[in-house]
């Protein structure tokens, strides 16, 4: 089996196969977010279950970085690869004539959520992990001495949007995240060979997740920063 | 039609090539390219110049021979069709053509316009067929029931010439669309069904010994090869290749 995933069809295989993780995690993440839309107290709720149980924080978090790091590495190896394998270049070539421009430059859309996602850590992850694993403060409490307090995770999202640069940048990564999953979800089922007799459907379920995820996390972005 | 054409000129594999311009008249535009390519040489013999090289055989679309990149596009603008096939009523009076090889590591250029696809050849050798004796005693092929759906399917991938378009197209010079319909033409068959495994593998062992990139499913092979090979066949070797792993 180790010989499969050294193959070329093997690490398109992996690449999918992370990219289904990244896929299913961004639709429970973005499930989350869109709570704090309509009520503050579930969305607090939910993030604290997420940021408490052992199950998320010792088992889903690692597989979820390793995913991440495995899907970032193995996309500029391919590259890099693939790019060595056409030699010289073409004086004159018509890529536009044959395929998407989002399908030929997932690097670039993906680099661009790489830039998005350091941000993200910054702002978020960091942060999380420096309160709960170095602080040692587990109770998600504004005040973890005072239990009247309130959780802190829907303040902690608010004031991150009141930054109208960061609202930008946040509506530039989600466009190029749109771009990554228009061709990233069918070439994800095309590369575990499901695609055969239900392209068409695949196809239209890709455009709406590529659209509705990456436009409900922007409209979370600018409704909080126009409502605070 | 007047037309300008700017064609890589290489001397042979291990010259430095580069991109020269020449000049043709009086095209008709019920030329076929090729046609027009031979009225450009006619021209260079006559003013004692090197002629361009380039490949062509049947100059029916059936050989996989001919194998220009034109104004960026394998085999020309137009599709379904090889270069021999491509008319010159695709273009304008006035127009300039960029003629180029096919581009990749793995189709080296032997002279001009000509690349050495022999790669091709090595991964047919390491699978592309099936083990039958037929020294005089082969059977009947209908004697073997085959559903209409799983034959035209088979027959589809068969058609695929072997032309390269597929590599000159994707951006990552990838070979699946071609390996892929060569393992399809054979794993809808019964008689295909015994070799499967070892065919699947070793033919895309090979395929990634010859150098080729990738997939990554942008379709550009699909849109410009000749005989219209569907990206289905990626996908079934995609999943020959998984179930050749658990036997």
């Amino acid at each position: 089996m180790s010989g499969f995933f050294k193959s070329s069809i093997g690490r398109k295989v992996a690449m999918a196969l992370s990219a289904f993780f990244l896929m299913f995690f961004l639709l429970q993440h973005f499930a989350i977010n869109i709570l704090s839309v309509f009520s503050p107290e579930t969305f607090n709720e939910a993030s604290h279950f997420m940021g408490t149980f052992w199950v998320i924080q010792y088992v889903m978090q690692p597989v979820l970085i390793f995913g991440v790091v495995f899907h970032f590495i193995m996309g500029f190896i391919l590259e890099i690869k693939n790019k060595k394998a056409r030699g010289a270049a073409y004086a004159k070539n018509n890529g536009a004539a044959n395929s998407s421009w989002f399908s030929r430059n997932m690097i670039y859309s993906g680099l661009a959520i790489l830039a998005f996602m350091a941000l993200h850590f910054i702002d978020f992850w960091i942060p999380e992990i420096n309160i709960k694993y170095v602080g040692g403060d587990m109770t998600g409490l504004i005040n973890p001495d005072d239990a009247t307090s309130g959780f802190r995770y829907y303040e902690e999202l608010v004031h991150k949007f009141h930054d109208p640069l960061r609202v930008i940048a946040y509506v530039i990564a989600f466009v190029f995240l749109a771009l990554h999953l228009m061709h990233g979800f069918t070439s994800a089922f095309q590369s575990v060979g499901a695609t055969s007799g239900r392209k068409k459907v695949l196809q239209n379920i890709g455009k709406a997740y590529s659209i509705i995820i990456p436009l409900g996390f922007i409209f979370i972005a600018i409704y909080h920063h126009l409502t605070h | 039609m007047n037309l300008t054409l700017k064609i890589w000129r290489q001397k042979d594999a291990s010259s430095k090539g580069q991109m020269v311009d020449y000049k043709v008249t009086e095209i008709s535009e019920h030329m076929s390219f090729l046609e027009m390519m031979d009225v450009l040489n006619e021209q260079l013999i006559n003013n004692g110049e090197e002629p361009v090289a380039f490949d062509h055989d049947c100059r029916e679309g059936i050989c996989g021979m001919c194998s220009m990149y034109i104004n960026g596009e394998a085999h020309g603008p137009d599709r379904g069709v090889t270069t021999c096939q491509l008319h010159m009523r695709m273009f304008k009076d006035g127009d300039t053509i960029t003629i180029e090889p096919f581009r990749a590591a793995a189709f080296p250029v032997i002279k001009d316009l000509v690349v050495d696809r022999s790669s091709f050849d090595r991964i047919q050798h390491a699978g592309g067929y099936i083990s039958v004796n037929t020294s005089g005693n082969t059977q009947d092929a209908n004697a073997t029931p085959i559903s209409k759906h799983a034959a035209d399917e088979a027959m589809d991938a068969a058609t695929c010439i072997g032309c390269g378009a597929c590599v000159a197209t994707c951006k990552n010079s990838s070979a699946m669309l071609f390996v892929g319909a060569k393992v399809s033409q054979y794993a809808l068959l019964p008689q295909g069904q015994v070799e499967a495994a070892d065919r699947v593998k070793n033919m895309v062992a090979q395929m990634d010994l010859e150098g080729f990139g990738n997939c990554t499913n942008t379709g550009a092979c699909e849109v410009e090869c000749p005989k219209g090979i569907s990206l289905d066949n990626i996908a079934r070797m995609n999943r020959e290749l998984m179930k050749a792993q658990l036997e």
